[in-house]
């Protein structure tokens, strides 16, 4: 007698969205079963990958992201170069500089920098703020006007400013809106609300509900992910049938497993192999808990987590 | 699958003798399917009504238990598919394969470099994995070396007679004898069952694992676990997701109701990162021991992250030992900061002091582990709690005098410098992101 199990496939299923123009837009969501659960039924878009860069430049990454963009001397080339990295389908670009409390460029500067990587590339663009509620909800409301046309995803409106932002994103302009939300799944739910209710269609939507490097709290992150795939699939809950997008970059490269030196860890080892290691666990586990897209930065984490991908699906 | 209180009182002898302490056997039955009573308090069940209801009655997912000592762990006794429904029980455990044609003994020194200490939990790999490589003699030499380390070991071995010989060697320990497939089972059987081991299976497919395992369970063996790994990364997802959804589900199939063993040294040999992102997918789904090429920093740290977060009781807060924590060369003259034992605001918090690069001591008093506000407006965070602490712990060993207080509970200022005569207070930010601006401006100001 074989294995006889039941089919987990449901009737419901994630809103498909489209980012992008042209041959090399993508399609994130449109599955009806969980995270690579391909027995269930056929996942038809795979999860997508995005490399992150900011428009300061490369002066704090770490080595190997250095050596991959060396040459790069333009943030134009950096983000043709990031286009084209090995197992890369997108670029995402942080204002980082826009931060009151660190380079604080004006908004003329950081709307300069939107506009020369949206000329320098083909693939679909991400656009995030620097994450000071009150400078993004300026640069991203811009950000929205100068790549016009270009369908990105504008990361992210917040319970704060969504008003501003969603309507500037998905009203005015007609991108792509990033609702993001702190781990909880209510609230995540309760922002898709406001946000369709200011009229930006559900499929103009996706999430960032949140996320943490793995070991700092990561269960919640787990968690709220798991539920919202429970909630949209098994409920056909229309209201978090979004597709998920997540950070990765900045969370894994930010604790201590990455930024402690060899110096000061010496029985750790290679700096630069533990920011990777925290990198891919996390994106991995954030994919394997339903994120239709993750954000990345070093080669290395891209080429692997493009792999195990493509070995899943 | 959970019996009706009528269909227990069915199988009583319905005599009302009350020798099992319930007045009628009715109210023993009902009290029998509450789980309150167990079956065997009645002296006149029959044979079959006892094996039917231990059979109903048992948990759908075995716990299995391997090693012994120090080193004896449980796999498997799971009852969720996610850990929000209730908790995961029994943690993934990780094993570093070897083999006979290595250096067992300097690889497995190697990998147990890695062994410290997070959040009051031992991290390292618990089991060594010894793969057969066809020569006998020389795999039961592996074993011997391998074996009084502290490590669960796992035989990964088909060959019958070999695997007899390491049995020999190690059996004391309770290793796993990873052996048994459709080929030879029943000698397989045999041999776990008088070394009294724990036997794994596996197959070619889904199908023949299934299949021989119900041939096992056929035999009387059910101390088991399952070796999941398939041809490809997708077939070995495929596999572990569906024995473990067939074991949970409503109605139990029993026969997938074992631990699963996943092998990424053979399906990602040599690819460290690629390890590392499959085994973070096992730790979430349904992996009970992963077997790796080995273990370092690069690998442990996400990993044991990862499986420390995601194994923590939902409805129980992941603690930090109350004390003093010297960041960033911190001594006794440096500036003194104060949070909750919350592990996550402990991890935030001091991952953010160690950005400022500033010398400090985060002191931590205990809190019940909850967040800075949940903790405040539980009484647990007071300016009692505080001082107290301060005075018992803080003020023999340290000379600083300045302490910084959680800007969510600036409330307690006054009060805290009513308590503690002679230190300065000062109040941080609402945020930890904001701490490494706010230190360097303090120190620019001159303040510490």
């Amino acid at each position: 007698m074989p294995f006889n199990g039941k089919s987990g496939k449901f009737n419901a299923s994630i809103n498909t969205v489209e980012v992008g123009c042209g041959e090399k837009a993508m399609k994130i969501g449109g599955e009806n079963v969980f995270p690579f659960y391909t027995f269930d039924a056929p996942i038809e878009n795979a999860p997508k990958i995005g490399v992150m860069i900011t428009d300061l430049g490369l002066e704090n990454e770490p080595a190997g992201v250095k050596a991959y963009y060396e040459g790069c001397t333009t943030l134009g080339e950096i983000a043709k170069k990031a286009a084209e990295m090995p197992g890369a389908d997108f670029v995402c670009l942080k204002l980082e500089g826009g931060d009151p409390n660190g380079a604080n460029k004006s908004t003329e500067e950081c709307m300069a920098a939107v506009k020369e990587v949206v000329d320098a590339i083909d693939v679909p663009l991400v656009i995030s703020g620097c994450k000071n509620v009150a400078r993004d909800t300026e640069l991203l409301q811009k950000a929205a006007e100068v790549a016009q046309g270009k369908n990105v995803i504008i990361l992210a409106a917040r319970e704060e400013d969504y008003k501003t932002v969603a309507a500037a994103a998905g009203l005015a302009y007609n991108q792509k809106v990033g609702a993001e939300s702190a781990d909880d799944i209510n609230l995540a739910k309760q922002l898709n609300v406001l946000i369709s209710q200011l009229g930006v269609a559900p499929a103009n939507i996706v999430m960032d509900v949140g996320t943490a490097a793995v070991g700092y709290g990561f269960e919640y992150v787990v968690s709220t992910m798991d539920r919202v795939k429970a909630a949209a699939l098994g409920q056909n809950d229309t209201q978090l049938q979004m597709p998920m997008i997540t950070p990765v970059a900045d969370e894994a490269w930010n604790v201590k497993e990455a930024m402690a030196t060899e110096e000061d860890m010496p029985e750790w080892g290679p700096q630069e192999d533990r920011g990777i290691g925290m990198e891919v666990s996390t994106a991995a586990s954030v994919l394997a808990c339903g994120a239709n897209a993750v954000i990345l930065k070093h080669p290395a984490s891209v080429a692997t987590i493009s792999k195990m991908i493509n070995e899943l699906m | 699958m959970a019996l009706k209180g009528l269909d227990i009182f069915k199988m009583t002898p319905k005599t009302n003798c009350k020798e099992c302490g319930s007045p009628t056997c009715m109210a023993f039955a009902m009290k029998v399917a509450q789980g309150a009573v167990d079956i065997s308090k009645c002296p006149h069940m029959s044979e079959d009504a006892l094996a039917t209801l231990s059979e109903a009655t048992a948990p759908p997912m075995k716990t299995i238990k391997v090693g012994t000592g120090d080193a004896e762990y449980s796999l498997g006794g799971e009852t969720v598919l996610a850990r929000h429904e209730k908790t995961f029980v029994s943690k993934t455990r990780f094993a570093v394969n070897v083999t006979p044609d290595m250096d067992v003994e300097a690889a497995l020194a190697e990998s147990s470099k890695v062994d410290y200490d997070r959040i009051g939990e031992r991290m390292h790999a618990e089991m060594v994995y010894v793969e057969y490589t066809g020569d006998a003699a020389a795999y039961t030499e592996a074993v011997k070396k391998a074996s009084g380390k502290g490590k669960v070991l796992i035989l990964g071995c088909k060959d019958v007679e070999a695997a007899k010989a390491a049995l020999e060697v190690c059996k004391a320990e309770k290793p796993i004898l990873n052996g048994a497939d459709a080929s030879n089972y029943a000698e397989m059987v045999e041999v776990a069952k008088a070394a009294d081991v724990v036997l794994g299976v596996s197959g070619a497919s889904l199908d023949e694992l299934y299949d021989t395992t119900a041939a096992i369970e056929k035999l009387g063996y059910k101390n088991l676990v399952l070796d999941t790994t398939g041809a490809t990364v997708k077939e070995t997802f495929a596999n572990t997701v569906q024995i473990r959804r067939a074991c949970l589900a409503k109605n139990p199939d029993r026969t997938c109701g074992y631990p699963s063993i996943v092998n990424l040294s053979k399906l990602a040999a040599g690819d460290e990162n690629m390890q590392i992102a499959l085994a973070s997918v096992f730790v979430l789904k349904y992996g009970s021991i992963v077997v790796l090429d080995k273990m370092d920093y690069a690998t442990a740290l996400p990993l044991f992250g990862l499986r420390q977060n995601v194994f923590t009781d939902p409805q129980k807060p992941m603690k930090v030992e109350p004390g003093i924590y010297p960041i960033n060369g911190g001594d006794e003259n440096s500036l003194v900061l104060t949070t909750v034992d919350f592990a996550l605001t402990y991890f935030v918090v001091s991952g953010e002091l160690e950005r400022s690069g500033m010398p400090c001591n985060l002191v931590i008093s205990d809190a019940g582990g909850l967040s800075v506000l949940t903790a405040w407006a539980a009484g647990k965070l007071s300016s009692t709690s505080i001082a107290t602490f301060i005075q018992e712990n803080v003020e023999p060993k340290i000379k600083c005098r300045k302490l910084v207080i959680p800007g969510k509970v600036a409330v307690l200022k006054g009060d805290l410098e009513a308590k503690l005569p002679g230190w300065q207070i000062i109040v941080a930010p609402n945020e930890a992101v904001q701490l490494v601006k706010f230190l360097k401006d303090l120190k620019a100001n001159g303040e510490i």
